[in-house]
């Protein structure tokens, strides 16, 4: 990889961990009046799949979506001001943090309901074998995603139509606050897309360099009409499930554990590579705070907004 | 002109819709079985083939997902279900996706799907084969739903749905798929959100949802025998629903009768019946009455299934009661549909 590669993605995953930590500071201040599943910890895995992909594929995610939406080079100012609930917010005010959106950059949408958005993802990709285009779609989501029917309806469909679509499981071991032992008879998610003939493969979801080697196959396979991929990229988050607090009070984690993880940080890990990190650094926190601050001043959506698009 | 049997009607609006938009494409359950999901998908299916007619996995929930996620893209979808029950797994996507999926993304986002499914009726279909479900859909703010009741409307309101920008429930009742009417063979769309006023009358309305508007005719031919003219609207899209020609109609008679293919309580007759007593008040002469199905899973045999389904003649007395005040016992009768001998 060249040292111009990892410096734009340590940067991407700077710029993520750094408006986690500013949306966490801020939202005290109960001006961001929406649930927020932040991020932190996860960088790599969304840094490292999208590098290489271009605003005509697409990427669908989940309630957890602020690092999938900027890494697919979603707008922040939109992101900022729709988590203040403004007339400038990439949903206009209506969807929050969980809906985050960006058409422009192939970033289509995000749902709370678990697994939701996996079959959104298979859909895209059935319209691209359609026309055939040589563009993919990567569906975002967790390891309890990984026990909805759907995720297997998900997986069957792509694999008998052979589509390029990239199923990326993001498994951070909790659904909530319970451990994946508890829900899953084998927690090998790897195994899920044996059955059905897809290549899967788990890779250190916090190595984004590895991150990064693995997208470029499965992309490659899609692309050239090799059908899908199924990642298990192990990751963990170092933020609560839900709001910006931390959490072992809450005891379904130890900070043993935590402390492990925080050491196996995807930033971390790149930081004594990157020569310009101060520069690096400054500029990202102008750039949030600038967001910040625009999205303070911008309006709030009109009452009439409530009536709009309801039907195209 | 010529006629055609309702799923004809939709067998070729489907195929006039798939010309003029290339990107069209039909999903569903062995919808390019040789019977062509009771002939509505033959033709497209011998025109078009694999390319454009896809059989699915048994995965309703999944493939309404992924026919969302190829309307987004510019490709509509037509999914077909052969009874509205099996849409009922995929109550996820449908509420939580499609419906919400334009709104929640700031109007960035179009969903052209949309979703025919049937319900059935008789010869012991029983419970699960029985329902008519439009009510759970309706409900939901960004849904379309509609139910065309004869072959003119099977065709252009079919037509019309395919070409809406927003997902559309079309739900067809198993008994109208003989019934025959004029259908021009050119390509027509038929505006959703509009009732239709079938049989103008004056002295009571009868709001008529999918079949049970050929109760409501029958009944009106037997009221006229007794010097009552009913009103028949064929109400023909649930949401929109289309209050203005509801209302016009109760402010000219001042009575209102809703007959609904679905149970009786917290669905479309009790909409309606809302509006009259919300926005109708003044007009009101008489309380509202409904015909429906009763509050009860449908049984399997005859001898139950024949007593379990509204009658004419319920609509007839219903009507007399309201203009007459006198009630007229209801005769044991079969109803007008035409006899449905299965086996499904």
């Amino acid at each position: 990889m060249t040292y111009t590669t990892k410096k734009r993605l340590y940067e991407k995953m700077l710029r993520i961990r750094r408006v986690e930590e500013t949306i966490a500071a801020e939202y005290p201040k109960k001006e961001m009046r929406c649930p927020i599943h932040l991020s932190i910890g996860q960088e790599a895995t969304p840094v490292g799949l999208c590098e290489l992909l271009s605003a005509q594929d697409r990427v669908y995610s989940t309630h957890r979506c602020h690092a999938h939406y900027l890494a697919k080079g979603g707008n922040l100012d939109a992101m900022i001001a729709e988590l203040y609930g403004k007339a400038t917010g990439c949903c206009k005010g209506k969807g929050g943090s969980m809906h985050l959106v960006d058409r422009s950059v192939g970033m289509m949408g995000s749902s709370a309901l678990v697994g939701g958005t996996i079959p959104l993802a298979v859909g895209s990709a059935f319209a691209f074998k359609r026309d055939e285009l040589p563009f993919l779609s990567i569906a975002f989501f967790g390891d309890g995603a990984t026990e909805e029917g759907i995720f297997y309806e998900s997986l069957n469909f792509a694999a008998l139509h052979q589509l390029p679509v990239i199923f990326a499981c993001e498994n951070n071991t909790y659904a909530t606050y319970s451990h994946q032992s508890a829900r899953q008879a084998d927690t090998d998610i790897t195994k899920r897309g044996k059955p059905f003939g897809i290549p899967s493969v788990r890779v250190d979801g916090n190595d984004v360099e590895a991150v990064f080697k693995a997208a470029k196959t499965a992309i490659t396979r899609a692309r050239n009409g090799g059908g899908p991929t199924l990642f298990e990229f192990v990751t963990y988050r170092l933020c609560d499930h839900v709001g910006p607090a931390p959490d072992i009070s809450i005891g379904y984690r130890t900070q043993a554990e935590w402390d492990q993880w925080a050491a196996q940080c995807p930033i971390k890990k790149l930081e004594g590579e990157i020569k310009e990190r101060e520069t690096i650094l400054s500029a990202i926190n102008q750039e949030i705070a600038q967001a910040f601050e625009r999205a303070r001043q911008a309006p709030l959506p009109a009452l009439s907004e409530m009536e709009t698009d309801i039907y195209a | 002109m010529r006629n055609l049997k309702f799923s004809e009607a939709l067998n070729e609006g489907t195929l006039q819709a798939m010309a003029a938009d290339p990107k069209v494409f039909l999903i569903g359950e062995g919808i390019d079985d040789p019977k062509g999901a009771f002939g509505t998908t033959l033709d497209a299916h011998k025109k078009y083939g694999k390319a454009r007619v896809y059989d699915s996995p048994l995965s309703e929930n999944a493939l309404t997902g992924v026919g969302i996620g190829a309307a987004i893209e510019g490709h509509p979808c037509v999914m077909v279900h052969m009874r509205n029950e099996f849409l009922l797994y995929a109550i996820d996507q449908v509420i939580n996706h499609a419906a919400k999926w334009h709104y929640m993304n700031a109007g960035t986002m179009r969903v052209p799907i949309v979703i025919r499914c049937l319900v059935g009726r008789g010869w012991g279909q029983a419970a699960q084969h029985s329902q008519s479900l439009q009510a759970l859909f309706a409900h939901i703010p960004g849904l379309k739903v509609i139910m065309p009741a004869t072959a003119f409307d099977a065709k252009g309101m079919l037509y019309a749905a395919i070409q809406d920008p927003n997902p559309v429930i079309c739900i067809e009742h198993r008994w109208l798929y003989e019934k025959t009417g004029e259908v021009p063979a050119e390509p027509y769309s038929v505006p959703l959100g509009q009732a239709h006023v079938v049989s103008p009358g004056k002295d009571v309305t009868c709001v008529a949802i999918s079949h049970q508007l050929y109760d409501a005719l029958e009944a009106k031919r037997q009221l006229l025998t007794k010097g009552i003219d009913m009103e028949v609207i064929d109400l023909r899209s649930l949401r929109p629903l289309d209050r203005t020609t509801i209302l016009r109609s109760l402010q000219k008679t001042g009575r209102l009768i809703v007959t609904d293919t679905g149970f009786k309580s917290f669905g479309v007759s009790a909409e309606i019946a809302a509006l009259a007593a919300e926005e109708g008040y003044a007009y009101l002469k008489q309380p509202v009455a409904r015909i429906t199905l009763p509050d009860l899973p449908t049984p399997c045999s005859y001898a139950l299934e024949e007593a379990y389904y509204p009658k004419v003649g319920d609509i007839v007395a219903a009507a007399e009661k309201m203009v007459t005040g006198r009630r007229t016992p209801v005769q044991e009768e079969r109803s007008s549909a035409i006899a449905f001998h299965g086996p499904f």
